[in-house]
């Protein structure tokens, strides 16, 4: 069978011997070990600046960790309702799927909420009291690069997510689709528990 | 339409996850307060870091059910950073 002859059945055109569900999944892993490669080149970055400063403040005065432990459990608890959405509309649960998946977007936007309050509270107190600021000193700039770059992750991901969810309301996308913008969600949770240890608790 | 060739997707399975990576990340915060030695904070950290890691990618994203070459694909960024962080050594420690 050709392959147009495939498409116009309405099916991928092959399968992918890696994952044999669908071709967007090979796709978002892909996209995602690429994006990885970023945040890893950013990690890698901050830690060679830090090793070769002279002076360099311990994170755990300056930054709120108890703040940011609970952004990460927050992230943790995104990425649970999340894989219970995927299990809903996997099981044909329309209702328990707009559920979860509203709690996962919720939970992104809470995310948000409170990194915009951690920035200001730094940008307008806690960085001028110790003399820091993003643009002479290298603390606050790889702070701001990697949080930043995470966060436009999860803004990211809150579109995606929303997007997923009007589309699966509407009969457009299943759980295939769920299941690629989980993979998605989780990686955005994954990162960000290394930047909590190598950028927070280190 | 459903991915059926994954095992089941309990969601007390989805709980327990939770709950270790809930524990792993009171551990953490409790070990800063503590003040140990710099060099034991630090592999402490990097560990509980790459379990909770490695937790969220094996369970929520499912890679501990799927083929074995997508999980070298996976690790192929980390294996690239290790690489990384070799040729920037002597930049690092310069004699």
């Amino acid at each position: 069978m050709s392959d147009v002859a495939v498409m116009h059945a309405g099916a991928e055109p092959a399968e992918t011997p890696l994952t044999p569900e669908s071709w967007g999944k090979l796709g978002m892993w892909l996209f995602l070990a690429g994006d990885a490669m970023s945040f890893g080149c950013l990690i890698v970055g901050y830690g060679i600046l830090r090793r070769a400063s002279t002076t360099w403040p311990v994170p755990s005065e300056i930054l709120g960790i108890n703040l940011t432990a609970l952004m990460t459990l927050l992230l943790i608890v995104s990425s649970v309702t999340m894989v219970l959405a995927l299990a809903a509309v996997q099981d044909d649960d329309p209702a328990k799927f707009r559920k979860f998946m509203s709690l996962t977007i919720l939970g992104g936007l809470i995310f948000l909420g409170l990194q915009a309050y951690e920035w200001t509270h730094l940008i307008g107190h806690t960085l001028p009291e110790h003399n820091l600021s993003f643009s002479k000193d290298l603390f606050a700039t790889t702070f701001f690069v990697l949080t930043g770059f995470h966060g436009m992750h999860v803004t990211g991901g809150v579109i995606y997510n929303s997007c997923v969810l009007a589309a699966v309301s509407r009969g457009r996308y299943g759980a295939k689709h769920v299941e690629i913008a989980g993979l998605y969600w989780h990686f955005v949770d994954l990162v960000w528990i290394l930047i909590f240890t190598f950028v927070y608790l280190l | 339409m459903a991915s059926a060739t994954h095992s089941t997707h309990s969601a007390t399975a989805y709980l327990r996850i939770f709950y270790i990576l809930l524990v792993l990340t009171i551990v953490e915060v409790s070990i800063v307060y503590l003040h140990l030695p710099r060099i034991l904070l630090v592999a402490s950290l990097v560990v509980l870091a790459v379990w909770k890691a490695a937790l969220v990618a094996m369970h929520f994203m499912h890679l501990k059910f799927e083929k074995k070459t997508l999980a070298l694909v996976a690790l192929s960024p980390f294996i690239l950073c290790v690489f990384l962080i070799l040729m920037l050594m002597p930049d690092i420690f310069p004699r």
